[in-house]
């Protein structure tokens, strides 16, 4: 288990001494993306990039403008200014009213402490809110009860036409970090090291009144929460800066796999003891997390754990993936992973069933690049016997994309259409299967040439 | 790109040799006849002119009503150029042919002067004697202290090369229209304001002599006038008439369509007030009509400035207005700025033209594919509409067909009037003899050419010569007996001689300089024979003895306008032959061939006003020219010593082929031998010129890389492939020769300027190399130098590094064949404009296969719906591969354009569009010397 814990024990020797991240050449067989188009516009560091249907999205950065995307194109549609200050969140609101035509539109928040709702067809704003005591620094839209709630150093629930609902008491200066939707008009809110469950219940009085109760504190973490994300309707996890994953019942809201510290040695005893990170504690916060229905794909400093809920432990991991601090991760549809990391790059990681090979002796040198003072006859032994019983993972880098000069704060899984990144270099980068877009292209030539009836040669 | 290099001319390379013998010999069909006189490395496209200029220039002359024809001014304006050449006589010469209608005056019926309107006359002239041909365009200019209020100019683009005036004819007459009209617009305001000024003196003088009148009619108590107040009054009278006409006249100038000059980019002008074509005739010749004229406005400037602070009415003591004067500064300059583009324009030999034309013109038509290697501003310029329509409608049929005729009817004078069917071909003096045959032929001339040829041979010529010789007789007579000697030239020497060509253009001259073409612009119901014959009475005294000397014999081979070279030389030399057996052994020849008599003659030629004095014939040259050693010593040798020297060094510098440092000179010269009217280095700034100086100078650094570098191919595929290539290096001029080198690789991604960047000296980002494809990169060693580093490092995956310092490259493998083919560094091409041409037409090939792979809709979408993907694919590659011939590599090459020719053609126009980075992740490789 430790080979693969460690670097996925593909690349050869020698490579993995000198450098603790693993590279992979230019031959990249697997990597689809051979064509890229740089969208300039932003004037600062651009953090957030959020979809909005299936061709366009909208980015949004420290410069406080907003700009919408065609990602087919990679033309620019609108460029909505309305903000002073930098974008602390930003979330897509498609209204499925029956009543109303659909209409797609984003609600940003911005440290200005306001609130604006745009819409996305005409690119205008919508509503503005500026009534608030505090940065907004999450948004959730809860589709289901056509609502949305701001996390500040309060909880507001908002409507459509932006009226306030209700609103919860003031609860902590540093603010809601991070919101998630539970079942039964539930939601759990990160509040510093505490987890708080609301739910949103209907008033009596008023048609459309909703109260906001809190219902209970979970406080189960022992660092700030960084990232909380729902799994499906029985399950959440969060993770903390102090590299502590919980996954909860989203019922009842109970703990069901405390992975506190989960690779710490003295709570797994399946992990070696002697794996006990020599990193900072900076470097083991869970900066990002995304599940699918089995496993939770944590970032973790420079590296990247898969959990798998129902073994409740870690299956693959990449310690090094990047150079720097992952700052996004996400699990595509094919068993690929993309990460994108400060380091400026963007892998494209494979989870693998590796095959039961006769163990081999375990390097040395892994240990020593990792300060393991132990001997390694014990992880051998583990190593051994984890083969037998359980598949083994591990994750393959089959390709990285560099384009950006800083750091890549966010991506955007398009599907065919591609993978937006964005970045602190002020750019945005459009990533693009070169083969599809070659043909699409071929298509829209002939398209063409149909419509001016051939073509028009001066003779 | 379209320009087959194959065609350009080999000069002596003994290396060349081997090489030839290798090749499998080719059919006697395709295989041109070696010039006979080719011995010894004589260039056979050297023009072997007797002209005494050096190179093809514009004349601006003046009929001045003072000193007569006069030489204004040349362009480009350096006494080298026009050389020993005589500007005064060749300004009495074609000054003299301006029959057009300069009549201002009292139209017989009209109460007041009439300004006419005066279309412009273009005219080829040509002059065996001096060796030089013209295309003049003659115009006036108005002018109140002028006779007439007009003065006769003309413009003429000199050349030794009929073929070229002719050819170009079209070009030249929409060049010269354009600098014509500007001066005339800047004439018109300058006339207009001096009519003001004049109207206004005239005003003061009125009132002043009113006020007179009034006063001795006050102190004249007498009843009745004295004779001074008569005079007072006629004087009053004749002014108030004055004003009256000069109102006429301002407000004829002023109803001339007048179109701003900055919108219209001076369109040749159309007439609205017709030319009173009666006068035409009387007026062809100035001097001639002159007394006429005289009479008629005597009174014209019958202004007295007695009080007004004007000048003096007598024309001949004043100083006349200059042309600068005449025209308005602005226009002046922008005259002349024109001009000077014309000079330019036209600048080299014909077949160079021609075949610059042509490619041009074929490019243009290549709209999908020619924004890849083309600079597809430059073909927006000017349509070269002309020549390629004649150079189509000439096919294969028509060329053969010509030619037989002319195998078969070598001795029908094919007049260089039938040139065009549009041109009419009008001998202007016609003989007394002739008049029962020439009013059919005028109308045959127009009606049928080939039919006119046959029967209208005799009438034309012998109109044509005697016309000559009454310009000559009008002129300066003394050229007289000197002209018809060279003008007997139609007999050719028996002897080889390289001159044979030349004896045969001296032949041809005979017709072509005498018969005066109009062409196009004026009207033909203007020129009424009976007009010509009754202003010509003495014009055919000498006429007998012209015609005996001719014996009847003339050769004028026609100069159609796109008739392949080789073809027309080939029945020239046809009828050369039959000329020889016919008659005629010409004793006069060496006379013809030999300059010095002529020159002796010089000076006693020469009228009061010379601006250039003929410069003593340096006969030494001829010995100098060592690159060319005369076959007889009698070559035209007009080279200048100082260029033939220049050319000697620049060969030998080319054959060395050294590769320090390249010099604009070098390939310059090495080219400049080839086209040999082009003999001076071309100006740096501006248009064509300086895009056909960096071709050479891309071309020759290209073909120094190429021999230098032995990675030179994965250089190129880099480029070819859209994978940036970043020239690297500590010396910025060493980069930048690179950059220049390789820049002639880097296909357009738009219709923007080329994707190239010369010099950079802060770190590379990713969206420099979705601009820019070519790089040329400082190398530093401040931290900003690591930082440059350590960028290059980073995107590796997107470049090629060229590292100019270390003489590495890292870059893809190529394993091609198509760049082998582009810069074979054994390749015995040695001039740099030579190999950009050679460049050309490979990746024009190139160019071509990505059309094809572009539009072939069953490359790249299903023929069914139930076809896969798959199917696709495979019969993509299998085009590529089995079709297009294409191997490994070369299949990326082709794909990358072909996505540029998708992106270009599917683009929306207004719209820049995103520019894409494409890349490949393949593994690259260092590559050293």
């Amino acid at each position: 288990m430790l080979r693969w814990l460690i670097g996925g024990g593909r690349e050869p020797q020698g490579l993995a001494e000198k450098s603790s991240v693993q590279t992979i050449g230019e031959e990249q067989v697997q990597n689809p993306y051979t064509e890229l188009l740089v969208l300039k516009g932003h004037q600062d560091i651009v953090r957030f990039l959020v979809q909005i249907d299936d061709y366009r999205f909208a980015s949004a950065g420290d410069d406080g403008i907003i700009f919408l995307w065609n990602a087919q194109t990679g033309e620019k549609l609108y460029e909505l200014h309305g903000h002073t200050h930098k974008i602390t969140a930003i979330a897509p609101f498609s209204s499925s009213d029956v009543t109303e035509e659909e209409t797609d539109l984003i609600i940003t928040a911005s440290a200005d402490r306001t609130v604006i709702v745009w819409d996305c067809a005409s690119g205008r704003q919508v509503q503005k809110v500026s009534c608030f005591h505090s940065t907004v620094k999450c948004l959730t839209v809860l589709q289901r009860l056509n609502v949305w709630l701001s996390g500040g150093s309060d909880l507001c629930v908002w409507n459509r036409k932006l009226d306030l609902l209700c609103k919860t008491s003031h609860l902590t200066d540093a603010g809601i970090s991070a919101l998630v939707e539970l079942p039964k008009n539930c939601v759990a809110a990160a509040v510093g090291k505490e987890l708080i469950i609301f739910r949103l219940s209907a008033s009596n009085n008023g048609s459309e009144g909703w109260n906001i109760l809190e219902v209970k504190r979970l406080v189960d973490h022992q660092d700030n929460i960084s990232s909380l994300v729902s799994v499906n309707d029985l399950t959440f996890v969060t993770g903390s800066h102090l590299g502590e994953l919980i996954v909860w019942d989203a019922l009842d809201w109970t703990k069901q796999a405390s992975e506190c510290n989960f690779w710490d040695p003295s709570v797994h005893p399946d992990v070696q003891p002697e794996i006990k990170l020599s990193q900072s504690p900076h470097e083991t916060s869970v900066q990002h997390l995304t599940s699918d229905e089995e496993c939770v794909f944590a970032a973790v400093g420079k590296g990247i754990y898969v959990y798998n809920l129902q073994m409740k432990r870690v299956i693959a991991c990449q310690r090094t993936a990047h150079d720097s601090s992952v700052l996004h991760i996400e699990k595509l549809p094919n068993r690929q992973l993309i990460s994108c990391s400060e380091d400026g790059s963007v892998r494209i990681w494979e989870l693998r069933e590796k095959q039961q090979l006769p163990a081999e002796p375990i390097p040395t040198g892994f240990f020593n690049m990792w300060g393991f003072g132990r001997a390694n006859k014990q992880a051998n032994q583990a190593a051994k016997k984890m083969h037998e019983n359980t598949p083994v993972y591990f994750l393959e880098l089959v390709g990285d994309l560099i384009g950006h000069s800083s750091a890549v704060q966010m991506f955007l899984y398009f599907g065919e259409l591609g993978l937006a990144t964005c970045s602190a270099d002020h750019l945005i980068i459009l990533w693009k299967d070169g083969e599809r877009e070659s043909s699409l292209r071929s298509l829209t030539l002939f398209k063409k040439l149909a419509q001016n009836g051939g073509l028009q040669l001066r003779l | 790109m379209i320009s087959a290099p194959d065609v350009v001319a080999f000069t002596r390379e003994e290396e060349l040799e081997d090489d030839l013998y290798r090749e499998p010999p080719l059919p006697e069909e395709y295989s041109v006849p070696l010039f006979p006189f080719a011995g010894q490395g004589a260039n056979p496209w050297a023009k072997v002119a007797g002209s005494k200029f050096t190179r093809d220039f514009i004349l601006i002359s003046e009929f001045s009503e003072q000193v007569g024809p006069q030489p204004l001014l040349t362009i480009p304006d350096d006494a080298k150029v026009s050389g020993t050449f005589d500007l005064n006589y060749f300004s009495l010469r074609i000054m003299s042919v301006d029959y057009q209608a300069s009549f201002v005056g009292h139209p017989p019926g009209s109460a007041y002067p009439k300004l006419n309107f005066v279309e412009d006359s273009k005219v080829v002239l040509g002059d065996s004697k001096e060796g030089a041909f013209a295309y003049v365009h003659h115009l006036t200019l108005y002018d109140l202290e002028a006779r007439g209020f007009v003065r006769p100019f003309c413009m003429a683009y000199i050349s030794a090369d009929e073929h070229k005036i002719m050819q170009q004819f079209q070009e030249l007459s929409t060049e010269f229209s354009k600098a014509s009209e500007c001066l005339k617009t800047g004439n018109r305001k300058a006339f207009a304001n001096e009519l003001e000024k004049k109207l206004k003196d005239l005003d003061y003088t009125r009132t002043v002599l009113h006020n007179e009148t009034e006063q001795q009619k006050k102190a004249n108590d007498k009843g009745y006038y004295t004779t001074q107040a008569i005079e007072k009054a006629n004087e009053l009278a004749s002014v108030e008439k004055s004003i009256i006409e000069h109102q006429d006249l301002l407000r004829q100038i002023r109803s001339y369509p007048y179109r701003k000059l900055k919108d219209s980019e001076f369109h040749p002008y159309e007439p609205e007030c017709a030319l009173d074509r009666a006068d035409v005739g009387s007026d062809q010749d100035p001097a001639a009509s002159e007394p006429g004229e005289t009479h008629l406005y005597t009174h014209v400037p019958s202004y007295t400035p007695k009080l007004i602070k004007a000048k003096s009415a007598k024309c001949f003591d004043k100083k006349l207005k200059t042309l600068e004067e005449l025209c308005d500064v602005y226009f002046f300059t922008q005259t002349l700025d024109q001009l000077h583009h014309i000079e330019r324009t036209f600048r080299g030999d014909v077949c160079y033209l021609l075949t610059e034309q042509i490619s041009r013109a074929l490019l243009k038509q290549q709209s999908v594919t020619n924004f890849l290697f083309e600079d597809v501003s430059f073909l927006d310029e000017k349509p070269p509409e002309k020549q390629y329509r004649s150079c189509q409608g000439l096919g294969q049929d028509a060329i053969d067909e010509k030619c037989s005729e002319e195998s078969l009817a070598p001795k029908v004078v094919i007049s260089l009037g039938s040139y065009k069917s549009s041109v009419e071909c009008v001998p202007i003096k016609m003989e007394q003899e002739m008049e029962d045959s020439e009013e059919p032929k005028m109308s045959e001339s127009v009606t049928s050419e080939h039919q006119e040829n046959l029967d209208y041979l005799d009438a034309d010529i012998k109109g044509s010569i005697s016309s000559g010789e009454s310009i000559e007789v009008l002129g300066t007579e003394k050229s007289g007996s000197g002209l018809t000697k060279s003008e007997s030239q139609a007999s050719l020497p028996v002897m080889p001689s390289p001159q044979a060509g030349r004896s045969k253009v001296g032949s041809r001259r005979t017709v072509s300089e005498d018969s005066i073409e109009v062409l196009s612009t004026c009207p033909s119901e203007s020129l009424i024979p009976e007009d010509f014959k009754a202003s010509y009475p003495s014009a055919i005294n000498e006429e007998p003895y012209v015609d005996d000397d001719e014996g009847g014999l003339r050769f004028a081979p026609r100069a159609n306008p796109g008739v392949d070279d080789g073809q027309d030389g080939v029945s020239k030399q046809e009828s050369l032959v039959q000329v020889d057996a016919a008659c005629c052994i010409g004793k006069e020849s060496p006379n013809f061939l030999e300059p010095l008599p002529e020159l002796g003659q010089k000076p006693c030629e020469e009228d009061g006003v010379v601006r250039i004095p003929p410069q003593p014939y340096r006969a030494a040259e001829q010995g100098l020219r060592g690159g060319f050693p005369s076959h007889d010593g009698l070559s035209g040798g007009l080279l200048p010593y100082e260029l033939d020297s220049r050319y000697l060094s620049g060969s030998r510098e080319v054959s060395k082929s050294s590769l320090d440092e390249c010099s604009d000179s070098t390939s310059y010269i090495s080219s400049a031998a080839s086209t040999c009217s082009d003999r001076t280095p071309s100006p740096a700034h501006l248009g064509s010129a300086a895009r056909e100086r960096h071709r050479k100078r891309a071309g020759q650094n290209a073909l120094r890389f190429i021999r230098q570098y032995p990675f030179a191919h994965p250089a190129i595929y880099s480029l070819l492939s859209g994978r940036t290539l970043v020239v690297l290096g500590e010396d910025e001029a060493m980069v930048k020769k690179l950059v220049t080198a390789l820049s002639i690789f880097v296909p357009n991604c738009g219709a923007h300027a080329k994707p190239v960047k010369h010099w950079v000296t802060s770190a590379l980002h990713l969206v420099d190399f979705q601009r820019w494809k070519l790089i040329g990169l400082q190398r530093a060693v401040s931290p900003a130098g690591v930082n440059v580093l350590h960028a290059l490092g980073r995107y590796s995956r997107y470049l090629s590094i060229l590292d100019a310092d270390s003489k590495t490259l890292r870059c893809p493998l190529y394993k091609g064949t198509v760049v082998a083919r582009l810069a074979d560094h054994r390749t015995q091409i040695k001039r740099g404009s030579t190999y950009y041409m050679h460049v050309q037409s490979i990746l024009t090939q190139l160019c071509s296969k990505a059309f094809l792979f572009t539009f072939c809709h069953h490359l790249h979408l299903p023929i069914s719906e139930r076809e896969s993907e798959e199917s696709v694919v495979s019969r993509r590659m299998n085009f590529l591969k089995l079709q297009l011939g294409l191997a490994n590599e070369d299949i990326k090459i082709v794909q990358y354009l072909a996505e540029l020719l998708k992106l270009h053609y599917i683009q929306e126009p207004g719209r820049g569009g995103n520019p894409l980075l494409r890349f490949d992740y393949v593994p690259s490789f260092l590559y050293k010397i």
